[in-house]
């Protein structure tokens, strides 16, 4: 994920540490074979990594490299190839990227080769599209077992006794039989609890990271940035002791941006001067990622926090991963995943981080083919707005299809939410004046 | 002096220009058709709003005058009647020049015969205009000069040898747009002078076609101009110069609307068509709480506060189908002008319904439905009460329908969609709210824009500033 780091921004110790850590991964991926390593595919939401390290086997995320296609300007065709084997316009474009990819040789974001799976992970976690991509996957990759996890959406808010158990036991029936059965390992608990203690440190330290938005002007951006620094953990680091020290690395560098009092780097250097600070809902656009970003820097805006980041897990209402209680924490943590909180859950995270971090306005970025994002945004939005009293926008956007990106309408309606808040600020300074 | 400030919409389909003066008052409105050529469409309506303004000065000034006589106003209306077609004239002639010029240069066998048509067609046809001008105030329909030429072309061509008819329209086609896209500029002052002189030659024809008994003679303001006409010319020549001469300096101006971006504006000159709406439509109707502004490609549903500021708006995106173009495509289908559709389309007894989630689709459904015998005004009205029921979705999105409710844009303009506007408002939000439209409705983004220049920067007014400040203290 580094290497998308502009090139004229002088490389931070965190993303030297980054870039090892997403090579290494990579290249463990193509010996693979060569190795004798198992390779598990799973998600991000809901992601099992500390179970699937203890087992010493590696992870392919394809949302991963799904969203990595649609920035190296591969995905419109891997789409195209998937439409042609049978996918309908409407399916979610990271399913038809990722099929596109495989049917195309199976070529990873690193330009080299993935490794088949051993076990398809399917962590169901709050999106549906999950179970239909890996039938689709089972299909194209005949006699491989899949170990489905299910995780029970949290419709009242809360997670029972039930709930938690519903889910261990999956883990123990489950999860961990086809592992050990694969990896040919019994599991080590000991190794876990290891792995989950390295997880906490990760967690604490990212909450910090993300927490110091609440400084004027914000040190980093929570979003376009934040997809960045979330990486290491959602693409398998997490419990890993290489994702303590990047984040540690991460941490001291944003102090010292604190304490200099500089405001967040963008692909085209620091960001003079901060004008609006925003929270955004809903995952970015891939394909025209840094063109995005410009119309927001460009304009002095910075986000302060977004829900994108917490889909791999919400770690600032709490939640550890615990090693006292290996297989309760890692049902816990699937619970409390992003999708997989209910609306009024969500409202009410959006709302602490509109208040915690001051933001002057509220922006839904909607995406054409994700549905589990895309239900119940307007009502949160419309509801926050009331709450709130604050400015909302409301754009439209799509993963990796680059035809669902159009730059002047999303320009036009920027423009006019960023004037929209600056009419409120201007407002808002004379009353105070 | 007096200083005033202009706000220019560029629209996807019509750009429009207005001139405010201190007071916010609206002195001159402009609009013309948006070409390909974005400055010169601004240049245009910018020239429009400001030969406009003179008009309105002259009828401030006079006012107390065409309180005591109603022929001053009458005199006034011919004027610039005559005015827009003396501007209308100049760009007919250059097309003309154009039209030889194309049509010599046809490699075709008939290319002498072509010439010698198009020539007469042109001679044909501006007299025609000339009169429809004149007589019967052409200019007051908002047709613009593509449309009014291409109109009276096409009939003359249907008449002409079927031999010709490609080589004719190409040669249209070819030629028009430079024409267009041409500035050419007026000299107020000079126009003016010979508008008089062609009224003075109406007014004393008059007097010889009363006596057939014309119904003119039931007009009283023509029956007074035709007696005293040379008094009422020489009281008003004097205010005529004066006002000519006047010099209306734009103290600042604002741009907005799809185009904006390509206007010479300096960044902070150029706004939001959203807020532009918002403020336009919040300034005419003080209450207004929701805008819906439907313009040629895209709906817009805006939601503000009490001093007018945008807290939240939704616009169509990917299609256009709740759209004007819409309208414009449906009028192309059934071969008639965007002005007939609203009036045919109330003539309806029983609307059909139309899927509206598609522009081209609902081309090839329109066909359908002529061929099984529908009405036509059945399906027109069916065709307006999808782009009103798209429009009414999007309202829904951005947050529903607040009391007081505004309709903006060129589309408010056709009475069929107001009808279903006014339905399914009151359906879906009750009979209470307040909705309001405005003959001005068009112009609105534009006013928005003048009234952001006037204010220079976006929200510096003083009352406001109190306003908001008690209205904080009471929360």
């Amino acid at each position: 994920m580094a290497e998308i780091q502009n090139k004229e921004v002088t490389k931070e110790q965190s993303m030297i540490i980054q870039k090892e850590m997403v090579s290494g991964l990579f290249k463990d991926l193509a010996t693979a074979k060569d190795t004798g390593k198992k390779v598990v595919y799973t998600f991000i939401p809901g992601n099992l990594s500390e179970l699937i390290r203890a087992f010493d086997m590696l992870p392919v995320y394809p949302e991963i490299n799904a969203l990595q296609s649609g920035m190296r300007k591969k995905s419109s065709g891997y789409i195209k190839e998937a439409e042609k084997y049978g996918h309908s316009e409407d399916v979610c474009t990271y399913v038809k990227c990722d099929i596109g990819m495989m049917l195309n040789g199976n070529i990873g974001p690193t330009g080299e080769k993935l490794p088949n799976p051993d076990l398809l992970l399917l962590s169901y976690t709050g999106c549906f599209t999950f179970m239909k991509w890996f039938e689709n996957l089972g299909r194209l990759y005949p006699g491989v077992p899949v170990a489905m996890i299910h995780t029970p959406y949290q419709e009242n808010g809360r997670i029972t006794a039930e709930m938690t158990e519903y889910m261990v036991k999956q883990l123990k029936e489950e999860v961990i039989p086809k592992m050990e059965k694969i990896s040919g390992k019994k599991l080590d608990e000991e190794k876990l609890k290891e792995i989950l203690r390295n997880s906490a440190k990760a967690e604490d330290l990212i909450v910090k990271i993300f927490d110091s938005t609440k400084h004027r002007p914000s040190p980093i951006d929570a979003y376009f940035a934040g997809v960045y620094y979330i990486g290491p953990i959602n693409i398998g680091f997490r419990g890993a002791p290489e994702a303590v020290k990047y984040y540690e690395a991460l941490y001291k560098e944003i102090q010292i941006r604190i304490e200099n009092g500089q405001g967040p780097i963008t692909p085209e250097g620091e960001m003079k001067e901060e004008k609006f600070r925003l929270v955004v809902e809903g995952p970015p656009n891939w394909t025209s990622f840094r063109e995005f970003w410009k119309l927001f820097y460009d304009k002095g805006a910075v986000i302060v926090a977004s829900s994108y980041t917490k889909v791999g897990g919400v770690y600032d209402l709490g939640f550890r991963h615990n090693p006292d209680n290996p297989l309760e924490s890692l049902s816990e943590y699937c619970m409390t995943c992003y999708t997989n909180l209910n609306l009024p859950q969500r409202i009410a995270l959006l709302e602490k981080c509109i208040r915690d971090y001051a933001a002057d306005g509220y922006l839904t970025n909607s995406i054409k083919s994700c549905n589990s994002f895309s239900a119940g945004q307007l009502m949160m939005m419309r509801d926050l707005e009331e709450r709130l009293e604050i400015p909302v926008g409301f754009i439209e956007s799509d993963l990796v299809d680059p035809r669902y990106f159009s730059y002047s309408n999303i320009k036009n309606r920027l423009e006019s939410f960023f004037q929209m808040l600056e009419q409120r600020l201007l407002i808002n300074e004379s009353v105070l004046n | 002096m007096t200083k005033f400030y202009l706000g220019i919409d560029l629209g996807s389909t019509t750009s429009k220009a207005v001139i405010i003066n201190d007071e916010d008052e609206i002195i001159g409105r402009g609009i013309t058709n948006t070409r390909a050529n974005y400055k010169v469409a601004a240049e245009i309506a910018k020239m429009e709003a400001l030969y406009d303004a003179r008009f309105t000065l002259l009828t401030k000034k006079l006012e107390d005058e065409i309180g005591a006589r109603v022929e001053f106003k009458r005199y006034i209306n011919d004027i610039r009647a005559v005015f827009q077609y003396l501007e209308f004239r100049q760009r007919a002639d250059r097309l003309t020049d154009e039209l030889v010029k194309t049509a010599g240069n046809l490699r075709s066998q008939h290319r002498d015969r072509v010439v010698e048509v198009v020539r007469n067609i042109m001679d044909t046809i501006i007299p025609d205009i000339r009169r429809e001008f004149i007589d019967n105030n052409l200019g007051e329909t908002n047709q613009f000069f593509r449309d009014i030429i291409s109109g009276h072309y096409n009939e003359q061509v249907a008449r002409v040898d079927k031999e010709l008819f490609e080589l004719l329209m190409l040669t249209f086609d070819k030629s028009i747009t430079p024409v267009e896209n041409e500035l050419i500029s007026f000299d107020f002052k000079k126009l003016v002078h010979e508008s008089m002189r062609i009224l003075e030659d109406k007014y004393k024809g008059l007097a010889g076609k009363s006596a057939t008994g014309e119904r003119i003679d039931f007009d009283v303001e023509l029956n007074l101009l035709k007696g005293n006409y040379q008094d009422v010319e020489d009281t008003l020549r004097q205010h005529i110069n004066s006002i000519a001469d006047e010099d209306i300096r734009i103290a600042n101006m604002v741009g907005t609307g799809y185009g904006r971006a390509l206007l010479p504006f300096p960044e902070d000159c150029i706004k939001s068509e959203i807020l532009c709406h918002a403020f336009g439509a919040h300034a005419v109707f003080p209450n207004t709480r929701t805008v819906l502004d439907i313009g040629g490609q895209d709906t817009k549903a805006i939601q503000v506060d009490s001093h007018g500021l945008v807290t939240s708006f939704h616009m169509n995106d990917r299609c256009a189908a709740g759209c004007g173009r819409y309208l414009g495509y449906i009028a192309a289908e059934f071969n008639i002008s965007l002005n007939e559709l609203g009036p045919k389309a109330l003539e309806s007894e029983r609307e059909i319904n139309i899927c509206s989630t598609c522009t081209v689709f609902a081309g090839a459904e329109v066909r359908e439905l002529l061929n099984i015998g529908e009405k036509q005004s059945d399906i027109l009205a069916g065709l307006h009460k999808a782009i009103v029921m798209r429009a009414v979705s999007l309202l829904a999105r951005s947050g529903g329908v607040r009391n007081e409710f505004t309709f903006t844009g060129g589309v408010a303009r056709n009475q069929a969609v107001l009808k279903y506007v006014k339905e399914m408002v009151a359906d879906s939000y009750g009979e209470e709210i307040k909705m309001n439209i405005h003959t001005d409705s068009i112009f609105m983004g534009a006013l928005g824009g003048a009234l952001f220049a006037r204010r220079n920067i976006d929200i510096d007014l003083p009352e406001k500033k109190k306003k908001v400040t008690r209205v904080t203290n009471e929360v």
